[in-house]
Formats: structure tokens, C-alpha cells, sequence
């Protein structure tokens, strides 16, 4: 569940980047243009080189002994008292809400809790405690977003991408119907239960694209691999890209580094 | 379920829950019911909660039954205590079987040919339909829902919607082939005509079944929440009323009613109130003219006590049987409640049919699920279903040395090489010099990935390795 209130910490000087496996191998853009946006914010990035993954693969499959190995892994990263930035609502939830528990009754469970205090999602971070402002430089154009379930359920910043995009003066945002419902992703899930996620994702995929904005933009780069490789195999008139992405690329070259 | 099982029933296969998902997937009619079905729903609910504070509401919801599950072994036998001093009988059933048993004893005592039944999930666990026709009593359904059902020899698709799978043409054909009912495409002229099949049937049944959504252990009193009057009829007209009902349903007070209430018939169907709430509390007064001379009440466990002996298990028992995380739920609308294959189908049926066939039955229930978090987010007495559905994961591989598998049935989805695949991964993931080569290794040779990546790719392209990793790219920057 999410918390019940959110207590945002001032404006740090530092922070400490979880980039995640999926944006590491598939979408490091989207991991680089997060770090951009937070130093123009003037935050420095700090990017532990021993990241892997936070564990969810196992954790959601039942193997836990396996994803507490892996997520023991990360907890020694974050020494200093930094909030820990994440660019996906599912990893970000992972750590923030999974962690206590995966780690409860061990000797890892404080430091395990303590971790997971200090975890944000990024948007969440660039509007509610950078207050980040955007000056959009870029074409009119419309786009859609798709919030990933974890980021609006776990995370509860399902009004953070609508708010940061409404900064954009050039940007339509338009909502597709059901705009909640999931697209299907679920990490194994898709591989386990390939028609149920195939026929979830055909139907996500027609509100989107029923919306007539030819692009979309996500919190979440599994959503990301899901919708847009969707849209692609089935030459679908939409495509996608990590909100960071589209927010850097927007405003690219405005603002003091 | 019982060391001896005395009848069939419909058998179906749990574990056959693929091939029939895949079915009702590529089965147009069943897409477009589902979808519109629980599109109304959804919409239904949310306006019912409008101008309600939502969150205060659910957390008193699940206090409620917090509170009434920490107490319950006092409360039930308050409540039979209670009960038995208003005059209603009480019976337990360890099992399905023999809460099929303790119903034809009854039934036998009266010398009853004929039973006519209100809405009741748990006897559709216990299958008693066909218990009871099989000893020679006829049961009929009345709720509308279930005698479309029971007509066209199948089970309920929802709890609270039995035959929501079927359309107004699918209904009328139905009633046309069986009752001789005309065809028409006039909901009223269908209910109407059903509701004259019934009517008879009620004037002469010798027993009414009934289930219960509340049983109050202070004042003895079975609630009964319906739209039709049909669960008036059966549990008032019949001279002897026999409610069905699982041991968790009991709550402390009347008080604690309303808010339930409130939650129920919102999440539920959007309703305000139901058309109907009946509160039971014993049999036919000398002075009163109506009613029925004798109530039984059978308190039926199937499963339950083991689920309460789990800290974490035991919040599956809040359930009050509202469906909103079957109609809010994504895998259930795209499959319909029959490729479950089980009593209770969607997130609760995953969470808890688990417990009630074994894990080893049920191993394809919780992975059934994107855990996209809908069903906890609706829950009107805050199950978290995801968690639980993480657990019976964990369960069903013997995942965690640490909390060791307790449910029926635990270990039977491990395999041998899943479990290799998860070590290697572990192992790569917890050692990042290993990480970052072999994540490197797979960006320098990523012309060699293949463009198939298993099921992923019957859908979708493959996601594309990037030239360089996050890792490198931020090396290069000197981060």
C-alpha cells in the first residue's frame, strides 16, 4: 500500500542513482537524461558502479532466497545519508516497500528499512523536492502517458507525470480510456502468461492509440518494452519513450549546469 | 477435500487453467461480456463512493474484520450460544462433504423432496446441488443469476454475478430452450417469465438454502444481503430454512454491520443498499403467522482454520465476497471467471482457492497475475492481495529458507531448472564485477542478440541492447 503521507526531504546536494537493469542494458538514455535533469537541477549524481538489480525478478517469482541475495547485494551502496533517486516505479517500489519485508527477522533489516526510507521515484523527486520548472523548447506535439501500475500503486505518483508534462507549454497531453489498468507487463508474468499479457497489451495499445497522439511517454521501462514492442511488431501508429527522456529532450540546453 | 469424497460434481481441472484461458481469450463473446460487464461495474462503484471519504471508510472496513477475526473462536461460540437461545440450530462441518451430509440429514428428518436455494457461495464449494440430487432431492436456484446457471449446467463466472458471462440473447435462447420461455430481447419479460417458473417452485419447496454475508454473535442474527426477494421467499416461505455459511462471516455487533454493509453493496454492484436486507433471528414465533418452524445454521470450515493459523495468510479471511477485485482485475476481465476453473475465480479466488484445493491443484492460481495492484487498491477491507499472491509464489516454489512453506500442497511449480536459472541469476546479479562484464560483454555483441525472445516476441519486438550501458556511460563521465 502506499504511504499514507509522503514526508519529502529539503533539496539535497547529493543524491545517489539507482539506475535499474532495464534501463542499464536497454534504455540507458533514459537513465542519462534523468541524470542531466537533476543537475541542471544542481544536484550532484552519484553512481555507485556496484549496482545491479534490486532483486523483483526473483522476489515476484517466489524465489526469495534468491532476491534477498541479490538485493543484500545492493544495500552497502548508499553509505552516506543521500536520498536514493530510481528512474522506475516498479524498482523504486521494490526497494522502498518489498525490502522490510524480504529482509524482516535478519541482521540486514535496519539497514534494509533505512535504505528504504531514502528511496523516490525520479519525477517524483524533480517535482516535489527539486520543484523542478521546465521551459519547453520544443514543437507543438500531443502525447499520452501511460503510468506504470507499481509508480501509481506502490510509488502513489500517478499525478506527478500529468503535472511535470502540464509545465510543457508545446505539449497536448491527452488521456487514453481506462488510463489505469495495467499494460500487461508484469515482468515474468508476460513470459509465464504470454495470450492474457498479449491480449492485455493489444488493448492498451488501441486506447493509446485511439487518443490519436502518436507518442507516448512511461514511468516504467518494462511498460516501455511492452507497449512500444507491441506497437511495433503490430505496425501500430504509436511509439514510446521514458518520460525522462522526453522531458530532458523538451528542454534541452535551458537552464545553468 | 475429505478423506473420503462421497460425490463428483463438476469436475474440472484446476491445473488446466492455460488451456482454457487461451480459449476464452481468442472467444469474441466472451471478451466483449467480460469487458462491458465490468466496464459498468468499475463505473458503478465509483460513483456510489463519491462524496464518501473512501480511505477512512475501507480502514474502518478492515478493522471490522480485523477485530472480529482476532476474536474469532469466542465469537463463534457466542454466536451459537446466541443463536441456539433464539431457537436456530447449530451445526459444524470440518469439510464441504459433511456440511452436504448435515443438510441431507435434515432434509431426510422432513421427509423433503424438494429444495429451493438463495444465492450461497459456500454451497457451491461444498457443490451441494448435485449432493442433493443425487440423494434423490431436487435443489433449485432461485437467484436469477444462479438458475441461469444451473439451467445451462454450468457454474457462476462471478460471485456476486453468476451468469455475467452470458448476454440478453445468450439468457433468452437459454430460457426459450428450457422453459419454453419466447425469445425476446425484453429484460423484464425474461425476469418476469423466470420469475413465474420460481414463484411455483417457492409455494412448494419443502426446504430453503440460504447463505450469509453477516452472522452478528451478539444479538444472533444472520444477515442476508439480496436484490431479488428471492432470498426472502426461500428463507421465510419453506417451513424449514437451512443457512450455509463459512466460519469467518461472524462479527462481533450490529454496529459493525453498517460499515461492512456500506462497503458491500458499493463495491460490490454501486448500490447504495441492496432491495433487500434480511436479518434472521430464529424460527416462527407461536404468535406469528409467516416464517419457517425450524432455522439451522451449518458453520463450515473447508480449509479456513488452517488459513487462520497463518499471521499473514489469515487477512485472506477478511474477504466479504463484494468481487470488485474480479471486476477490477485486468487477467479476469480478459478470461472470464470459468477459465479458473474454481468456485471462487479472480484475485480472491487466487488468494484463496489455494487453501481450499491445495497448492499442488492450484499452482497455476497466483503467477496468474501482473500484480498490478488493482484488487488490494479496491479491496473494501483492504486485503493485500498482491502480498499474498507473493507468498503463494514463494509457497509453491519452496522460494524462502527462511519462512518455510506451510500451505497444502507447497512445492509442487519448483522445478529443477527454474530453480538452477534463479542460482545463476543470483549469482550474477550479487557479484557486479560479473554483472557489468557480462552486461558489457552483451553490448559490445549485441548484433548477435536474436531478434526471438520466446513468448516475449509472439507479441512484441525484442527490446534492443544499447551500444554502450548506463554503467559505462556514466564511467565515461567520471561518475
Amino acid at each position: 500500500m502506499v504511504d499514507p503521507i509522503k514526508v519529502y526531504p529539503s533539496k539535497p546536494a547529493k543524491v545517489y542513482f539507482y539506475g535499474t537493469c532495464l534501463v542499464d542494458m536497454f534504455y540507458p538514455d533514459a537513465g542519462i537524461a534523468g541524470v542531466e535533469l537533476l543537475e541542471r537541477e544542481g544536484i550532484e549524481v552519484l553512481f555507485p558502479q556496484d549496482q545491479t538489480c534490486c532483486g523483483q525478478p526473483a522476489y515476484t517469482s517466489g524465489y526469495h532466497d534468491q532476491a534477498r541475495s541479490v538485493a543484500k547485494a545492493q544495500l552497502d551502496l548508499f553509505p552516506g545519508d543521500w536520498p536514493i533517486v530510481v528512474p522506475s516505479g516498479s524498482c523504486g517500489g521494490m526497494i522502498r516497500k518489498h525490502y522490510p519485508d524480504l529482509f524482516k527477522d535478519t541482521p540486514d533489516e535496519v539497514k534494509a528499512a533505512e535504505v528504504a526510507g531514502r528511496v523516490w521515484e525520479l519525477t517524483d523527486f524533480l517535482l516535489n523536492v527539486c520543484h523542478i520548472k521546465l521551459e519547453d523548447l520544443g514543437e507543438p506535439t500531443t502525447v499520452a502517458m501511460h503510468t506504470s501500475c507499481s509508480a501509481r500503486r506502490e510509488m502513489g505518483v500517478a499525478e506527478v507525470g500529468p503535472k511535470l508534462l502540464g509545465q510543457l507549454k508545446n505539449v497536448n497531453l491527452v488521456e487514453q480510456i481506462r488510463p489505469e489498468e495495467c499494460c500487461g507487463f508484469g515482468g515474468t508474468f508476460a513470459v509465464r502468461h504470454p495470450e492474457i499479457s498479449g491480449a492485455m497489451v493489444s488493448e492498451k495499445v488501441d486506447t493509446l492509440v485511439d487518443t490519436g497522439a502518436k507518442e507516448f511517454v512511461t514511468t516504467d521501462c518494462g511498460c516501455l518494452m511492452n507497449i512500444a514492442g507491441y506497437a511495433e511488431k503490430n505496425q501500430k501508429p504509436v511509439s514510446g519513450q521514458h518520460i525522462l527522456s522526453f522531458l530532458w529532450a523538451r528542454t534541452q540546453g535551458k537552464g545553468g549546469q | 477435500m475429505s478423506e473420503t469424497a462421497e460425490h463428483t460434481g463438476h469436475h474440472i481441472d484446476v491445473k488446466q487453467f492455460h488451456p482454457r484461458a487461451q480459449a476464452a481469450i481468442h472467444n469474441p463473446k466472451i471478451r466483449k461480456n467480460f469487458r462491458s460487464a465490468m466496464d459498468g461495474l468499475m463505473s458503478k462503484r465509483k460513483t456510489a463512493f463519491e462524496g464518501w471519504d473512501l480511505e477512512t471508510l475501507r480502514d474502518l472496513g478492515a478493522n471490522v474484520r480485523l477485530r472480529a477475526l482476532a476474536n474469532l473462536p469466542d465469537l463463534l461460540e457466542q454466536l451459537e450460544k446466541k443463536l441456539t437461545e433464539n431457537g436456530i440450530k447449530v451445526h459444524w462441518a470440518v469439510d464441504g462433504d459433511e456440511a452436504c451430509r448435515i443438510v441431507r440429514d435434515i432434509c431426510k428428518a422432513r421427509d423433503a423432496k424438494t429444495v429451493i436455494k438463495g444465492k450461497s457461495m459456500v454451497s457451491e464449494e461444498m457443490e451441494l446441488n448435485h449432493y442433493l440430487e443425487e440423494q434423490g432431492i431436487e435443489a433449485l436456484e432461485s437467484d436469477l443469476g444462479e438458475y441461469i446457471v444451473q439451467l445451462a449446467d454450468e457454474t457462476p463466472s462471478h460471485i456476486i454475478m453468476p451468469a455475467i458471462h452470458k448476454n440478453t440473447g445468450e439468457i433468452s435462447q437459454l430460457l426459450h430452450d428450457k422453459t419454453g420461455t419466447d425469445l425476446s430481447n425484453d429484460v423484464e419479460y425474461l425476469t418476469a417469465s423466470a420469475r413465474l417458473q420460481l414463484r411455483e417452485k417457492f409455494m412448494n419447496a419443502d426446504v430453503g438454502v440460504s447463505g450469509v454475508n453477516f452472522a452478528v454473535a451478539e444479538t444472533g442474527t444472520l444477515c442476508l444481503v439480496e436484490n431479488e426477494g428471492n432470498g426472502r421467499m426461500t428463507t421465510t416461505v419453506p417451513k424449514c430454512h437451512i443457512a450455509v455459511t463459512g466460519i469467518e462471516k461472524v462479527v462481533p455487533s450490529m454496529e459493525d454491520v453498517s460499515a461492512l454493509l456500506a462497503l458491500l453493496t458499493r463495491s460490490a454492484t454501486g448500490q447504495h443498499i441492496t432491495t433487500y436486507f434480511n436479518m434472521i433471528s430464529g424460527p416462527r414465533k407461536a404468535e406469528e403467522l409467516d416464517g419457517p418452524e425450524e432455522v439451522h445454521l451449518v458453520l463450515v470450515d473447508n480449509g479456513r482454520s488452517s488459513i487462520y493459523q497463518d499471521d499473514e495468510l489469515l487477512d485472506t479471511l477478511r474477504c466479504i465476497r463484494c468481487g470488485a477485485c474480479m471486476n477490477h482485475c485486468p487477467v479476469y476481465t480478459r478470461v472470464g471467471g470459468h477459465a479458473y476453473g474454481t468456485t471462487y475465480p479472480g484475485p480472491i479466488g487466487k488468494i484463496l482457492m489455494p487453501h481450499l484445493i491445495g497448492l499442488d491443484e492450484g499452482r497455476h492460481l497466483p503467477s496468474a497475475s501482473s500484480l498490478c495492484g488493482a484488487c488490494g487498491e479496491v479491496c473494501p477491507v483492504k486485503i493485500p492481495i498482491p502480498d499474498l499472491l507473493v507468498r503463494l509464489r514463494q509457497e509453491s516454489v519452496d522460494g524462502d529458507k527462511l519462512h518455510p512453506a506451510k500451505v497444502r500442497g507447497h512445492g509442487a511449480k519448483r522445478s529443477s531448472m527454474e530453480a538452477m536459472i534463479w542460482k545463476g541469476w543470483a549469482w550474477m546479479h550479487a557479484s557486479p564485477g560479473i554483472y557489468r562484464f557480462g552486461t558489457g560483454a552483451a553490448s559490445k555483441f549485441r548484433v548477435l542478440q536474436p531478434s526471438k525472445a520466446g513468448a516475449w516476441t509472439d507479441y512484441r519486438t525484442a527490446p534492443k541492447l544499447a551500444a554502450k550501458t548506463l554503467h559505462q556511460r556514466m564511467k565515461e563521465r567520471g561518475q
